[in-house]
């Protein structure tokens, strides 16, 4: 309101920085941005609504006879190599937008409010975390249609679909960067790829680590994605928590730990 | 974390820049840019296209970092204190920077939200708002299908929720046709009068001579002059003297009479065979006749205009506001590689 009510310069309580509670309310008003959006653009959930179903039925009839005999003793297995694999390449949609969302005005406005500097970048992130949740749904429930049971119950298959979750909002900073620091969308899906395949598709996701070439087998244990997996498996098929689970979370961390700031100072730089 | 007064606070100055320089690539689209604005006025920066003003604000603003020189809002520096600059001030870029795909409630309820007021009062807010802008009709639908300048004002209107002392203005009414850009001027001067200092950027003379209490013209990334709209215009004459000649041999010889009967610099259109010089008094008009027709020179045309940001240019830098236009496309492809 344009009234009288004025308060000058020197009688205003200024802050220097945006302390810890701040920064976590502009990153969830960030974030409630972000899931506005995509009700209003419903159609950009077209790839984890159709991924998740295309690929664990493609991938269960394609490989179940020859890795597993049948494509039942093969579902314990595809179900969770699917679901990270769709998990983690729906994460690299978060870059693509981001990089589209910045070179947008409103993104002039976030960087002239005195606001968190994180927070444009973490709400968006934090929003996509729907997408996440709504890939995982899918490809569990596809598994259930063709006869997934897992043992673990339903309570540790939420358990693993959280762990999957929280993995790929950690990766999704790796390509978040990748969204900042590229000059167009479509270079951000190209760079995205290229790290994602070999991450996705050298590990134990779809056929056992054994049957590659030594080199390969190294690269496969010790690949990250590899870990998810296998605590998703361990979660689903039988409720148990191990190495492979901490593994995970510590690996998360890591990338959060690297990408986190990294993304946050090119972000500021890019202006 | 809060700062005393008057600790490194002041009202004195609103704006305070010493030679601030932006380079993108071997382009300065900034190149040494002193402002000095006091508190509650309407400053204008007047300049073509590419001047270097958009670049200038972006600084001002904290949203580009200059390469040189320094910049002190309220006596926060830009560079050192951003975030405290932040709270004491309001941008409106030049292209609309609202979420295109939200409504205009959901944009400033987002904004409020950010702002720290709470969910009942960013509603409460939004609602004055939309109100004072006369856009509550529109409030629900998204901003796709507004009007260029129902944009404009959400955009103000979104600048305007922490009711910051210092408002930039990126050409506010740039693209807006008269009715609109009337309403637009009429709200710059409501918010000054509540208190606000407002610093806008505009390519039209009219525009400052309406609205600003004090104007700096820029040319490729320098401040040329500064001072009251009405010294300014003193310095180009208060009107302009168009003539068209029939002979286009004649054009130079012309020239020559037109500068030494009014005494000021001119410009030549050889094209369209017209001649433009500040006219300081209408009487020597007649002087200027007479001494064409003693030179035999055939006149197709006289008019006189009031003066133009070409003839303030003129006789500023002498040279041609056009001759900048050129750097504005580099200004702004330099800016994207950033």
């Amino acid at each position: 309101m344009i009234n009288n009510s004025m308060v000058p310069v020197s009688k205003r309580q200024l802050k220097k920085n945006s302390g810890l509670g701040q920064t976590v309310r502009n990153s969830l008003t960030m974030a409630y941005r972000g899931l506005l959006k995509i009700r209003r653009t419903p159609e950009q959930l077209f790839d984890v609504t159709l991924q998740p179903i295309i690929f664990t039925l493609m991938f269960t009839y394609i490989f179940g006879g020859a890795i597993s005999g049948n494509v039942q003793s093969y579902l314990p297995v595809i179900i969770p190599g699917i679901l990270v694999q769709t998990v983690i390449t729906t994460s690299i949609v978060t870059g693509v937008q981001l990089r589209e969302d910045m070179d947008k005005g409103v993104f002039d406005r976030f960087k002239s409010l005195p606001i968190a500097r994180i927070a444009p970048l973490a709400g968006a992130l934090l929003a996509d975390t729907i997408r996440y949740t709504i890939a995982t749904v899918l490809t569990f429930a596809m598994g259930y249609i063709m006869g997934y049971r897992p043992d673990g119950g339903l309570g540790n298959v939420i358990f693993a679909g959280v762990l999957v979750i929280v993995c790929s909002w950690a990766m999704s900073w790796i390509f978040a960067f990748f969204g900042v620091i590229a000059r167009t969308a479509s270079s951000v899906q190209g760079i995205s790829m290229l790290v994602l395949f070999p991450l996705t598709f050298l590990s134990n996701a779809f056929v056992p680590v054994k049957t590659m070439p030594g080199w390969l087998r190294w690269f496969a244990n010790v690949n990250p994605v590899s870990h998810l997996i296998t605590a998703v498996r361990h979660l689903t098929n039988s409720g148990s928590v191990g190495w492979d689970f901490a593994a995970t979370l510590i690996g998360a961390a890591v990338v959060v730990i690297i990408f986190a700031p990294l993304t946050v100072r090119a972000y500021m730089r890019r202006t | 974390m809060n700062v005393k007064k008057n600790m490194s606070g002041n009202d004195e100055w609103a704006v305070e820049a010493q030679g601030l320089v932006k380079k993108f690539g071997n382009n300065h689209a900034v190149d040494g840019v002193d402002l000095h604005v006091r508190p509650g006025v309407i400053y204008g920066v007047l300049g073509p296209n590419g001047a270097g003003k958009t670049t200038t604000i972006r600084m001002l603003a904290t949203l580009l970092r200059p390469d040189a020189g320094s910049a002190k809002i309220f006596g926060y520096d830009v560079v050192k204190d951003p975030q405290i600059v932040r709270q004491l001030i309001g941008v409106t870029g030049q292209y609309a920077s609202v979420d295109e795909s939200l409504t205009a409630t959901e944009n400033l309820v987002i904004f409020s939200r950010l702002l720290g007021l709470g969910r009942a009062e960013a509603k409460k807010k939004s609602s004055e708002l939309l109100e004072e802008f006369s856009l509550t009709e529109a409030a629900k639908r998204p901003l796709k299908n507004f009007s260029g300048g129902m944009r404009r004002r959400l955009d103000l209107a979104a600048s305007l929720i922490a009711q910051p002392p210092l408002i930039f203005l990126d050409e506010p009414t740039t693209g807006l046709d008269p009715r609109t850009r009337n309403q637009m001027w009429e709200t710059i001067r409501r918010l000054v009068k509540s208190g606000s200092t407002v610093l806008l950027t505009t390519q039209y003379l009219q525009e400052a001579d309406e609205l600003a209490d004090r104007v700096a013209v820029i040319d490729r990334g320098r401040v040329v002059a500064e001072g009251t709209v009405d010294e300014l215009k003193m310095s180009v004459g208060n009107a302009s003297l168009q003539i068209r000649i029939k002979d286009r041999q004649a054009l130079n010889s012309a020239r020559q009479i037109v500068e030494k009967v009014l005494q000021a610099p001119s410009v030549i259109l050889p094209e369209a065979g017209r001649i433009t010089a500040p006219m300081a008094e209408a009487d020597r008009v007649t002087d200027l006749l007479i001494a064409m027709r003693e030179a035999e020179i055939k006149l197709a045309e006289v008019s006189v205009q009031k003066p133009s940001l070409d003839e303030v240019f003129l006789t500023i830098t002498g040279h041609k506001a056009e001759a900048s236009q050129k750097t504005e496309s580099l200004e702004k492809s330099g800016e994207m590689k950033q």
